[in-house]
């Protein structure tokens, strides 16, 4: 009953064009927001830190930036887990090189580095789509995991191949090196979490969004009412790898610490984010949301469950928990083939009619 | 060809009084082949200011294929397109449509996932210039566009009465309904020349009443310039003030809806003749 837009009446287009247009939701929103900033910080220990929250807000930025490529502007991309490495190692030079700079300010320059390099390996797309352009976005995963292995420069001609990231503070707190705190991980990682939601939210819901969409829905007819594919398209990708960049930048250095790139940025990187997108529902925010927590919650869920709770021997869990989560994806897809963000829309739905059947 | 040119500043007065300006765009001998197919061949006509221009003839006459010669989807091969006195080079169709020039499409072309309102709000696509960042901000000048432009976008959708669907996802709206939202979603961009591809196509009589009015209310309100393809023929006659006539890839008649009525060549394609 209190779900209801009834008597909650708009007198501007600007309140009309709201992100969340029902009072419940609004101030659902703001709760959450308290909660993720002033309540979880107090209460989050090392396993929720590192096992379920910490991914979980870096996925969910990978799954925005790869979002707002396929489920808003309709070029699919397999590239997701090489940008993700663009951004890891050009945080580690920038690390490295400007070591007095604030680790904000790299990951940030290390997500512009990576939407250049996005934009331009998506300059195929101006060409070709669908499935060959993922082909096309293939060789660039393929391409530049290659680079990044073989060339001696980007992990500064360390004898183990791998980078690992130096101690840094923000506001004199440590954010990244061994001896870092689960809070200030997960804060780090929320302000970007909103940062990068917001601006997600904000860019699709204008004329740059737009064009995106009518690009993705029918491009023919969007060349001809005005829409410039070629800065479509490539805005889309850039904007795209630089969410991506950001991502790989915090997994790199919030998280990880230390990263060799064929292990972490391989194929099935990109697979993960684009299960997510796909899960969470294409053209969603709230489903790059639901898609990163689904496909990070779920092994550990299963985890749990299989061996603290049945307790199976680890090993016969670990391969179950591939079965399991892959006959979920499977059953989901034909329950429900635009994703998470589709049950929630059709719940709220019946939540706005709930008790009355009409 | 001459007379035309000559003409091209004077105008004319319609039959029910309204005055017709110069020459907006010019077709000048154009000639459109695919590989080896001539689909339009050696064609000139030009539409005036404030006119209704109708494109009509058989299937396969090269009507749809003109109308993507001057939305600048076909590039023809020889011949030039003069728009407001100047010939214009080739371009991309995004181009034409800053110029101007906006158009609807036969099977309807709309954005499936997207609602009524986003679908027309793209229509202004070529007016909305807010940067990037401040999109990314939503804040200052994104904002106030959007909303400034919503104010326009409501006005169409007042004037098409499609207020009740304002939200729905296009994919649900039933034929007739599409095909007005694409109308709308054309004048969003307040184009000068308006291109309709078959309007009427697949409509019954009372939607093709309402579709007729529409296109008479745009042209005399807004003062659009519209060209349009029909096939129906009542239609065409009853609401154009010239129409040309295509047959083949060639232009065998134009004048007035009574002109062309009266020409025995068009009368011989449409009606066929016999071989004896």
């Amino acid at each position: 009953m209190l779900y209801r837009e009834a008597g909650d009446y708009k007198t501007t287009y600007a309140k009309d064009n709201q992100t969340f247009p029902i009072k419940f939701d609004r101030v659902a929103y703001y709760v959450l927001l308290f909660v993720a900033f002033c309540v979880v910080p107090f209460f989050i220990n090392d396993y929720w830190a590192n096992a379920v929250l910490v991914p979980f807000l870096i996925y969910v930025i990978a799954t925005l930036g790869l979002n707002i490529l396929i489920g808003y502007c309709g070029q699919l991309s397999l590239g997701t887990g090489g940008f993700m490495a663009v951004g890891a190692y050009s945080s580690y030079k920038l690390m490295t090189s400007f070591p007095d700079v604030s680790i904000i300010i790299h990951i940030l320059i290390a997500g512009v580095i990576t939407a250049a390099v996005g934009m331009l390996f998506g300059l195929p797309s101006l060409r070709i789509k669908g499935f060959y352009l993922a082909v096309a976005t293939l060789a660039a995963q393929f391409f530049l995991v290659w680079l990044f292995n073989r060339v001696p420069w980007f992990y500064n001609y360390s004898a183990s191949g791998q980078i690992s990231a130096p101690e840094r503070t923000v506001f004199g707190i440590n954010v990244t090196g061994p001896n870092v705190d689960a809070w200030a991980q997960y804060m780090v990682c929320l302000v970007f979490v909103v940062a990068c939601a917001w601006l997600a939210r904000n860019l699709t819901r204008g004329n740059l969004g737009r064009s995106w969409m009518a690009i993705r829905d029918m491009d023919i007819a969007a060349e001809i009412i005005g829409v410039n594919p070629l800065k479509a398209k490539l805005t889309a990708f850039g904007v795209s790898s630089f969410f991506i960049g950001i991502a790989g930048a915090l997994l790199f250095t919030v998280y990880l610490g230390a990263v060799e790139v064929g292990e972490v940025f391989g194929i099935s990187k990109s697979f993960l984010v684009l299960f997510m997108v796909i899960i969470g529902g294409l053209g969603s925010i709230f489903g790059s949301f639901a898609g990163a927590a689904f496909m990070v919650l779920m092994p550990v869920l299963l985890k749990n469950v299989l061996v603290g709770g049945m307790g199976w021997p680890t090993d016969v869990a670990a391969h179950f928990q591939f079965v399991i989560v892959g006959g979920l994806i499977v059953v989901f897809l034909i329950m429900e083939p635009h994703g998470l963000a589709q049950l929630w829309r059709v719940a709220k739905e019946k939540l706005r009619l709930w008790p009355f059947p009409h | 060809m001459n007379e035309m040119t000559d003409n091209s500043t004077v105008g004319y007065m319609t039959d029910d009084g309204r005055q017709i300006g110069g020459t907006m765009m010019e077709m000048k001998n154009i000639t459109l082949r695919f590989g080896g197919v001539v689909a339009i061949e050696d064609i000139s006509f030009d539409i005036r200011e404030g006119e209704i221009r109708a494109i009509i003839g058989p299937n396969g006459a090269g009507k749809s294929s003109m109308l993507n010669v001057i939305s600048g989807f076909y590039h023809p091969q020889e011949g030039e397109v003069w728009f407001h006195g100047e010939k214009r080079p080739t371009m991309r169709p995004y181009k034409v449509a800053q110029q101007g020039i906006a158009r609807t499409f036969q099977n309807i072309a709309l954005f499936k996932g997207m609602s009524t309102l986003d679908n027309i709000m793209t229509g202004r696509m070529t007016q909305m210039k807010s940067s990037l960042l401040s999109q990314a901000i939503w804040f200052g000048k994104a904002a106030k566009e959007e909303a400034e432009h919503r104010q326009k976008v409501e006005e169409i959708i007042d004037f098409l009465e499609i207020q009740a669907i304002r939200k729905t996802p296009v994919g649900r709206l039933p034929y007739g309904m599409q095909k007005r939202v694409e109308l709308g979603r054309a004048l969003a961009a307040e184009p000068k020349l308006l291109l309709l591809d078959e309007p009427m196509a697949g409509m019954n009589v009372e939607e093709k009443e309402d579709m007729s009015r529409f296109i008479l209310d745009v042209n005399d309100e807004f003062g659009t310039t519209i060209a349009l393809i029909e096939h129906d023929m009542g239609v065409v006659m009853d609401i154009s003030d010239r129409v040309v006539v295509m047959d083949y890839g060639k232009k065998i008649g134009d004048g007035t809806p009574a002109e062309v009525l009266a020409n025995q060549d068009v009368i011989d394609a449409y009606l066929g003749v016999s071989h004896d």
